[in-house]
């Protein structure tokens, strides 16, 4: 399950690099959207992977926190990701506006000279 | 029930957090009762943190100030999110609140009219930067970063037009990326220590055995890079000229703190998490600060030479000065450091200031007309003309009461960013010197180590940088301009703030013994963190009846 999730955050960060490095705005916008999916994976996955584990205990009652699921990454992730959510929107608009102001899609505002 | 100090400590994040909401339900034609109720709630935040500052300084102990605790929802420490006042949290928010009642008052000049909802955006940019200098979580940090980021988005927009969207586009990029290191760091932290609470890592970093160091290290990088793209670190740092240049001239004014949250929380974090060892002197990371602080001070003084606009000019001033504090930081001294939060506070005021006069220097000129008479006038092409207008010229300029109120304004700027006395700008520096130059206290005669020369002779070198750009600025503004330029019509409530802002560092001069008095118990507490981590970790926990 390690290996699986490791490669799952590993592929995802890394085509978001790689969208996030290229020239038109909507692939920078997809870029950071997939980055910000590696990142939250990977917030959860600080917790340490556990199977069929409640985040909750009894109150008063002794127990073994190996057997439970660390519910702090989960409300970490949780606001991560209305966080994303929001600025990723934000960001569309601004998008938006750019190609109605410059007439591209390029970040710059325009083409490259080549 | 009695209202305890502790209970003030919120007071900086609702109130603007309120008034901000409240604003949302009124029509922005209603101009008037926005301003009243914004201003109004500044001026709140500013009769708060000095009531703050009066808590953190000379509350408790002589030296050691009070660590006052805010335990939201009345969790045990340390569990759940907590604020914590010390020394520099109330100087940082005091220094807010005093950009905020200068920068409002300007923008009622006529800039809240450029856009909508500016006051909501306004308070709600001052409800993260408060909520940065206060919180005592790194999760908590990263949720007021953002709400201070997503008004400033705003902000930078404000507005609008092509050069704004251009350069909002990038600086949302990058600060979305750069939140995205701020996480994985963050996480990188958690996943070793298992705690969030600043207090509560600092008692368990050292703690930590050495297989899992390099991931807890390699988290705090990450983390640092996250901030050094706020505070502009070269080279991370080419985005911040050109997206301050574009913003509208109160934005800007009020940005030049934003920088400062970087400073303000690599100082605060590198200086709780990490202690000197023997094999890494200085402590973890200290060395990045010193030379990307240098590299970021030569930057920016060649910056400010090569920029024609006077904005960009700003825009580097902004970069040298974070270089400075970064170099200061790195080299991990009580007295640097205290110089270094002088230098801090000065500059801050002096650049915001800065930021507006610009405005109103090139309202009556034409921008692309004067940057291309520069050119013209590299290339010496004027040169003929100039001479036969000479003859005709009347012996004398009057010279309009604005120009002349601008100018003194001007000149006060140039001389606080060179560093010149009389002005704070040159109290700062001379500390800061000074304190590198004695490393072991002052009359002692210790070896200066070779690093402190290089910071010396930069330090000293971007102080001239400086002041020959704003020379060739203020000569070309006020007395020769290369175009044909009008009177540039300035309201009184524009003058005002930026008057305002300078009386500040004058006051900052004025009283320099005890503010620098100020600073060096604050530079102690923070080369010594026990009375932070113990006033966080050990607050009585009482349930109300």
């Amino acid at each position: 399950m390690e290996l699986v999730l490791s490669i799952g955050i590993g592929v995802l960060a890394g085509s978001g690099i790689w969208l996030l490095l290229r020239p038109r705005t909507y692939q920078v916008i997809i870029g950071l959207s997939l980055l910000s999916y590696a990142v939250n994976l990977f917030i959860f996955s600080m917790g340490r992977l556990t199977i069929n584990a409640p985040p909750v205990i009894k109150a008063g009652t002794e127990i073994d926190p190996a057997t439970f699921a660390d519910p702090v990454p989960q409300a970490l992730v949780l606001t991560a990701i209305v966080i994303g959510f929001a600025t990723t929107a934000l960001f569309l608009v601004v998008l938006l506006a750019s190609r109605g102001l410059t007439g591209t899609d390029h970040v710059d505002g325009k083409e490259s000279e080549r | 029930m009695r209202l305890d100090p502790e209970h003030l400590v919120i007071a900086p994040i609702l109130i603007p957090f309120v008034a901000g909401a409240l604003l949302l339900f009124f029509d922005d034609r209603e101009r008037r009762l926005k301003a009243i109720v914004s201003i109004l709630s500044v001026i709140a935040l500013f009769v708060i943190s000095v009531a703050l500052l009066r808590i953190s300084h000379t509350d408790g102990t002589a030296n050691e100030g009070r660590v006052a605790v805010y335990l939201l929802g009345n969790w045990p420490s340390p569990f759940a999110i907590n604020l914590v006042l010390d020394r520099l949290s109330a100087m940082m928010l005091m220094l807010t609140s005093v950009l905020a009642i200068s920068t409002l008052i300007f923008s009622f000049g006529r800039w809240h009219r450029a856009g909508p909802h500016f006051h909501t955006l306004f308070l709600l940019l001052l409800m993260g930067l408060n909520g940065a200098f206060l919180t005592g979580d790194l999760f908590n940090l990263f949720v007021f970063f953002e709400v201070m980021l997503a008004a400033s988005y705003g902000l930078v927009l404000h507005g609008s037009g092509l050069l704004r969207v251009r350069a909002g586009l990038h600086y949302i990029a990058i600060n979305l990326a750069a939140s995205l290191l701020f996480l994985i760091g963050v996480a990188l932290i958690y996943g070793v220590t298992g705690t969030l609470n600043m207090a509560d890592l600092a008692m368990r970093i050292p703690k930590i055995d050495e297989e899992n160091r390099m991931m807890l290290e390699s988290g705090a990088a990450i983390l640092g890079v996250a901030f050094f793209i706020k505070a502009g670190m070269w080279p991370l740092s080419f985005w911040l000229p050109t997206t301050y240049a574009a913003a509208p001239a109160p934005v800007a004014a009020i940005f030049a703190i934003m920088s400062k949250v970087g400073i303000y929380v690599l100082l605060r974090l590198s200086l709780l998490f990490f202690e000197e060892t023997p094999d890494m002197p200085g402590g973890f990371g200290s060395q990045v600060f010193f030379f990307g602080g240098m590299a970021t001070i030569a930057f920016g003084a060649i910056g400010i030479l090569a920029s024609q606009g006077l904005g960009r000019l700003a825009g580097f001033s902004v970069l040298v000065s974070s270089g400075t504090l970064l170099a200061s930081i790195g080299l991990v001294q009580v007295d640097v450091t205290a110089g270094a939060l002088f230098y801090l506070v000065s500059s801050t005021l002096a650049i915001s200031a800065f930021f507006m006069l610009v405005e109103l220097v090139e309202r009556g000129q034409n921008a692309v007309a004067n940057v291309l008479a520069i050119t013209m006038e590299a290339f010496g092409k004027s040169d003929e003309e100039e001479e036969e207008e000479e003859e005709e010229e009347i012996v004398g300029v009057a010279i309009p009461r604005t120009i002349a109120v601008l100018g003194i304004s001007f000149v006060a700027c140039s001389i606080l960013l060179a560093g010149l006395p009389p002005l704070s700008g040159f109290i700062a520096k001379f500390v800061i010197l000074t304190a590198m130059l004695n490393p072991e206290g002052l009359g002692q005669g210790s070896a200066i180590p070779a690093a402190s020369w290089w910071l010396v002779a930069l330090l000293i070198l971007s102080g001239l940088s400086a002041l020959i750009a704003m020379g060739r600025a203020g000569i070309r503004a006020f007395w020769a301009p290369p175009v044909e330029t009008s009177a540039p019509r300035v309201l009184l409530i524009e003058i005002v703030p930026v008057a305002m802002l300078l009386f500040m560092t004058l006051i900052l001069t004025v009283q320099a013994g005890p503010v620098m008095r100020f600073m060096e118990a604050t530079a102690i507490s923070l080369h010594a963190p026990l009375s932070y981590i113990e006033g966080v970790m050990e607050i009585p926990h009482t349930v109300p009846q």
